[in-house]
């Protein structure tokens, strides 16, 4: 019984610990690390990827998978820049609304057409992809940079970059309607038993139409941040941001199986794998050992592999423990 | 309490792919009325809740519910008008705590967002009505089933229900737990609340029900006061044979010479595991038919798991040719020399995609590969064989099991298990959902293959195929082996009274 509850300990909290042991390391370690120009811009850079773990995480938690948040993004992030002379909102309405339309197909493909979430995120990859390409021409997008546009990921607003704005507002929505609305706790029933949740009679379709539509428009959103940041829309990024989504969550504890997730759990893990990042950078900066960008691409890969199999280890062990009750 | 009819459904037809699943049933409830459903395996009373609440559309038939015409389009709005169900698996949701359970669909709700802690006492409070008290911010998968159950009932309570489904309520509690979902079942009563009761413990029905209905092939059969009916009459109703039918053969099995039966190959004492398996004694000699008969969750494929290895007993002793046997996985089955045919072929027998000799070779595999690499040639000899020996009617050894008929998929699995030159077999209710003509071939085939020696063990729900296959038969109840008849001893009559009574030998002794 205790390791039930420990599995969720673990998911919630364990997380935050090991965020806690990275930072404290960082700061022990090198100079500037908590210095106000590296938390900012590792903020900045982040809150693109937080708001597609963000998406990510409720897809995950209703048991279904989203791999089409890379494309979306670039998608979004070229659409975003195309429409960016006509004004900074309606470069950033462009960039959700195509993020929109990718999670629209999402979503019917899965709940009209029962389609596998795998296989139809999959194809809608490929598409949205292609799409960006088409639109951008096979090149980079250059942002209008009279229309305002450039301040949505670049400007800072009470002293503190305006994406991380934008991702502590989305994190603070989710947060509130997956733990204080009947939609949030209806997206957990889903992924737990969607049968058992039918017979309930609760809408489980509408509730995974909703989260691969939510998924697509956060994906837009991280799209415009994008291209704002950078200056273009960029048809080629969003390569893996899916997979470093599935992972953030993964490792906050989000079970792939769907039921049990938490939205803070989520961003720890967003940041868990942004900052071991960044650390690794400082530690490349000492000059001490030089690790290559494979090295820490194989760190972080390690680093995942253990918190999952603890993960997998902790919950099989719950879950037949339950059963011999 | 008779104020009244509360539901009333007639002529209810449900076809599903075109085979009929109810036809022209009727069912009635009044209100704050106990009424008992009962029937065998594939008797539609499921089909009929699932039609009732709203999972299945009817195709014919008219549903009166509190006085009105009733239509409904989903489980969600079968609830809203006061029908909540308890499903036989506890269909809820492990991974969230108890208030989410009980509350998901109708949340207390404070500025727009939920009221976790009206929620929290809200769940205490139902819950104390059936005096379970429980931290009820805990996940529900940290409860034992007895508690989760009452947490179903509590949900079903808590919509405020006029009618209470629940579909085998008690087949995971220990008799404490009943007598507290009684307790709960006679308060709802009290407070004007109907309740359709599922089950198959005859004795329940008499301690909580006013009235039964007893279904058969989709259709009504007969609805009676519970205090008008006794236990040999529900049993009778519900196996569809009249205690007094004319003698002769139903089925393919034909007279045996008893001089082919050897000594005991398997034998089993006190077998225990939960409720469902309590005290199973029974042997099998090679070259027998044994047969297990009983009602549905009498414990006989509960207890065939056992002899095969699939779960492990908490009590009890087995040997086999003479040795102790103490199967820790089916390979150790296989390997003792023993097969086993599934009463459900299509989720743990045949591989539908797979063709007929890739399917009759699955078990075999392991001798028949060298290092890892299949003997094709072999492999094929012995699929052609058995083709031919069991009559398969197929294309060839390499047409998908999935084409195959009922009948012709069973005659693989026979195959399957043959391959393995085994000394004893199990079989799982061998001819259900195979017609008429096939089912005599598969009967006369269980036979020819006992003359040479094998020793087989057959479960099966037709008293029938029991009496006249099986040179000897036990009958299960509750998870208890209560009586064992030989041939001549094993009428339906002594076969009915056992499954109702539990202590038949005095009938069947009467009888020889």
């Amino acid at each position: 019984m205790t390791r039930v509850r420990l599995i969720s300990m673990l998911g919630s909290y364990g997380v935050v610990l090991a965020l806690l042991l990275l930072i404290l390391f960082g700061w022990a370690r090198y100079d500037y690390f908590l210095g106000f120009f590296n938390i900012t811009s590792v903020l900045r850079y982040n809150s693109m990827f937080a708001l597609v773990a963000l998406g990510m995480c409720f897809v995950i938690m209703t048991g279904g998978i989203d791999l089409s948040v890379g494309s979306t993004a670039a998608l979004g992030s070229v659409v975003a820049a195309l429409a960016s002379p006509q004004g900074a909102w309606i470069g950033l309405g462009a960039g959700v609304g195509a993020g929109l339309c990718v999670g629209l197909v999402n979503a019917v493909l899965v709940t009209r057409l029962k389609i596998m979430p795998f296989v139809a995120t999959l194809a809608m990859m490929l598409a949205a992809s292609g799409t960006a390409l088409l639109l951008a021409d096979n090149q980079s997008v250059s942002v209008s940079y009279e229309s305002g546009f450039t301040s949505i990921g670049q400007d800072n607003f009470l002293g503190f970059p305006i994406p991380a704005w934008i991702a502590i507002v989305a994190y603070v929505i989710g947060w509130i309607v997956l733990n204080f609305t009947s939609t949030g706790r209806a997206v957990l029933a889903v992924g737990g038993n969607e049968d058992a949740t039918r017979l309930m009679g609760l809408p489980a379709d509408r509730i995974k139409f909703l989260v691969y539509l939510v998924s697509g428009g956060l994906a837009g959103l991280a799209g415009v941040i994008l291209a704002s940041q950078f200056g273009a829309g960029q048809p080629i990024e969003g390569v893996g941001w899916e997979l470093f989504a599935i992972a953030a969550v993964v490792v906050g504890g989000t079970l792939l199986t769907g039921g049990v997730g938490s939205v803070g759990a989520t961003l720890a893990g967003v940041l868990l794998l942004g900052i071991l990042f960044n650390v690794l950078n400082f530690e490349n900066g000492k000059g001490w050992i030089s690790l290559s960008a494979y090295w820490q691409s194989v760190i972080r890969g390690l680093f995942l592999l253990v918190v999952v199999i603890l993960q997998a280890k902790l919950s099989s062990r719950g879950t037949a423990a339950a059963r011999e009750h | 309490m008779d104020t009244g009819i509360l539901l009333s459904m007639t002529g209810i037809d449900k076809r599903f792919a075109g085979i009929p699943a109810l036809s022209a049933a009727s069912f009635a409830v009044g209100r704050g009325e106990v009424h008992a459903l009962i029937g065998q395996n594939g008797a539609g009373k499921s089909t009929l809740i699932k039609v009732l609440t709203g999972y299945h559309r009817r195709d014919a038939g008219e549903v009166v519910f509190d006085g009105r015409p009733f239509e409904v389009f989903s489980p969600q709005h079968a609830q809203a008008s006061g029908i909540s169900t308890i499903y036989q698996e506890i269909n809820l949701v492990p991974y969230r705590s108890v208030t989410e359970n009980i509350c998901l669909g109708r949340e207390a709700r404070r500025y727009g967002l939920l009221d976790w802690k009206r929620m929290h006492k809200e769940a205490e409070t139902l819950l104390s009505r059936f005096n379970v008290r429980i931290d009820v911010r805990r996940p529900l998968m940290e409860f034992n089933t007895a508690t989760q159950q009452m947490v179903a009932i509590a949900r079903a309570i808590g919509f405020s229900a006029k009618l209470v489904i629940m579909d085998e309520p008690t087949s995971s509690l220990d008799e404490r737990e009943v007598a507290v979902l009684f307790d709960v079942i006679r308060q709802l009563k009290q407070e004007g609340v109907s309740v359709v009761f599922v089950s198959h413990k005859l004795d329940e029905l008499y301690e909580v029900c006013d009235h039964v209905t007893i279904m058969r092939d989709g259709r009504t059969v007969k609805t009676a006061k519970m205090t008008e009916i006794d236990k040999i009459g529900l049993v009778s109703a519900m196996l569809g044979r009249a205690i007094d039918r004319a003698e002769g053969h139903a089925t393919a099995f034909s007279e045996r010479d008893e001089r082919k039966i050897g000594k005991v190959l398997l034998s089993a004492k006190s077998l225990a595991i939960n409720q469902s398996v309590q005290d199973v004694s029974f042997d099998v000699r090679s070259g027998e038919i044994a047969g297990f008969a009983g009602l549905l969750g009498a414990g006989r494929t509960e207890t065939a798991r056992l002899v095969f290895g699939i779960d492990r007993p908490r009590a009890g002793t087995m040997h086999f040719d003479g040795q102790e046997f103490t199967p820790r996985k089916p390979a150790d089955a296989i390997a003792a020399g023993m097969g086993f045919c599934t009463e459900d072929r299509k989720s743990e027998g045949i591989v539908p995609e797979m063709s007929v000799a890739e399917n009759m070779m699955l078990a075999l595999m392991p001798k028949l590969s060298k290092s890892g690499i299949i003997d094709e040639k072999g492999q094929r000899e012995i699929v052609e064989r058995f083709i031919k020996q069991l009559g398969i009617k197929c294309s060839g050894p390499d047409q998908k099991v999935r084409e195959l008929s009922g009948g012709n998929q069973q005659k693989v699995l026979l195959g399957r298990w043959l391959a393995m030159n085994p000394r004893l077999l199990i079989l799982d209710e061998p001819t259900r959902g195979i017609d008429v003509g096939a089912k005599g071939e598969i009967q006369a085939l269980i036979k020819s293959l006992a003359d040479q020696g094998l020793a087989v063990l057959m479960i099966s729900s037709e008293l029938e195929e029991v009496i006249e296959g099986a040179d000897r038969v036990f009958v299960l109840r509750e998870g208890i082996s209560v009586a064992e008849f030989n041939r001549h001893q094993a009428t339906e009559d002594a076969l009915m009274s056992a499954m109702a009574h539990g202590n038949a030998p005095v009938a069947a002794e009467a009888v020889s």
